[in-house]
């Protein structure tokens, strides 16, 4: 650290940039609000496109709930850096003299707790409306507020390197959906486990693990993809 | 030694190297496919539960190795690309990627016809299949990613970008599939477990593989060439070889 930085530079300009994201994030409400109502309508779909039935509903509620989770994270994905990159801010985050990887996931925090964690919190009143079984709505806000964190991290990479790319919308879920799948699988696998009454710590200790590695690698694949996506 | 790199590393002396090599590498491939071939569609013993049917294993196991290694080399390139910012590796990769793609789609297909006479369906969600259906997808993405950037240098290096991601998941999304699908047990057969096979069944598949990979690299050499030609279509030498060939 040189003499003439101010003490605590990197949390300083860590905090500082999750505050500042998670205001304006707060000051539109509409973009917070949109991928509930998101999840909610495509959850509202399933009962009038298969059947009514308690009991067929029941068997793939932790399937559709995470599916439509998992779609409704990949649509907010695309504004993470975007609006940054229209007004500038983005350039100024990439000569700040801090670490790049770490600003980065300031953003990825921020967009964790006003996307993955709302979506996880209100699964459960989902899935009383697809008779999940009871006993496992813990399990399911859990799984999701685990996955989605995981889900944040993979994305961002994405959404860093369609930033430059122009309606880069639809490319952005073609190169991420493929890297949700692990998520999905083990996500679905701890809510059916608590479905069925089984033990659902093997499930959520994965989804921990997949979690501390995007935190460890992806940082530095975020950055490096700001650069490549910001420079063209 | 590094001198010999060097000169492979360069736009130019890679053109000229891989003029003298091109020739014996289509030969050995053509030789490989042709022997593998014809041994194995017609020489080699029917198998004595399938029938001839086994013998898409000729085409569908050479295709399903290079699909998934053709992902690691474009990922090996995307890295050397941009760490050494050597613009050789990188298109070595753009020329690679719709091999692979390619490879992936023929692995899929055959697996897809073979399924019909010994499983009786066309498409099964076994954990291989599935898995093989991802790097499709995989492969897709980076081709696409590649062709959204304007600049080629930006496209160049956000495709190596997501091909060294990919290959970091390529383990993870192979393991998850392969629990997932012993969580659904969907079917009683099973296609992980091979009968030893005898040795006039599997040399000619030896020779396919053998083959497959020759005829890869035979591909991309001579995809790279003619892309050093496009990219380099402004420098002395390309003019000069355009005016000598005239």
């Amino acid at each position: 650290m040189s003499s003439d930085e101010p003490a605590g530079g990197l949390s300083l300009a860590w905090r500082a940039t999750l505050r500042r994201d998670l205001v304006l994030r707060l000051r539109r409400p509409g973009e917070v609000l949109n991928p509930l109502a998101f999840f909610a309508l495509v959850i509202t779909l399933f009962p009038l496109g298969l059947s009514p039935s308690a009991s067929l509903l029941a068997t793939i509620a932790p399937g559709l709930l995470w599916v439509a989770a998992l779609l409704a994270a990949l649509l907010s994905l695309d504004g993470m850096f975007r609006d940054d990159a229209e007004d500038g801010s983005l350039e100024q985050l990439l000569l700040s003299p801090q670490p790049l990887p770490a600003l980065a996931m300031a953003k990825v925090a921020a967009h964790w707790l006003l996307t993955g964690l709302p979506l996880a919190l209100m699964a459960p009143l989902l899935g009383v409306m697809l008779s999940l079984p009871a006993g496992s709505y813990g399990v399911l806000a859990l799984s999701l507020a685990l996955g989605s964190a995981s889900l944040s991290l993979i994305g961002a990479i994405g959404a860093a390197l369609t930033v430059g790319v122009p309606r880069g919308g639809v490319l952005l879920s073609l190169l991420v959906l493929p890297l949700y799948i692990p998520v999905l699988i083990f996500g679905v696998g701890a809510v059916q486990a608590a479905a069925q009454g089984d033990g659902v710590a093997a499930h959520l200790a994965i989804l921990g693990a997949l979690l501390a590695a995007g935190l460890t690698l992806a940082p530095f694949a975020i950055a490096a993809a700001l650069r490549i996506g910001l420079n063209g | 030694m590094w001198a010999f790199l060097h000169k492979l590393g360069s736009p130019k002396g890679f053109y000229a190297i891989s003029g003298r090599w091109l020739p014996a590498l289509w030969g050995v491939a053509v030789a490989l496919i042709l022997v593998g071939g014809v041994w194995g569609l017609v020489f080699a013993p029917a198998d004595y539960q399938q029938g001839n049917s086994f013998r898409i294993i000729y085409v569908h196991v050479p295709a399903a190795f290079l699909a998934q290694s053709i992902f690691v080399a474009m990922a090996v390139a995307g890295l050397v690309f941009m760490v050494w910012k050597i613009k050789l590796a990188d298109m070595a990769a753009a020329m690679m990627a719709p091999l692979g793609a390619g490879m992936t789609f023929v692995a899929l297909f055959s697996g897809a016809v073979w399924g019909v006479p010994t499983w009786g369906t066309w498409w099964q969600w076994d954990a291989r299949l599935t898995s093989m259906l991802i790097l499709l997808f995989l492969y897709i993405g980076v081709i696409a990613l590649r062709g959204a950037f304007v600049s080629r240098d930006g496209g160049a290096r956000a495709a190596s970008l997501l091909a060294m991601v990919g290959v970091i998941n390529i383990p993870i999304i192979k393991f998850s599939v392969e629990w997932w699908y012993t969580l659904h047990q969907p079917a009683s057969f099973s296609i992980t477990e091979k009968p030893a096979m005898p040795a006039e069944m599997w040399l000619p598949l030896l020779s396919m593989v053998l083959g497959f990979y020759a005829f890869f690299l035979a591909v991309t050499l001579t995809r790279t060439r003619s892309e050093i030609l496009r990219r380099e279509s402004s420098k002395r030498w390309v003019r000069a070889l355009v005016e000598e060939r005239r």
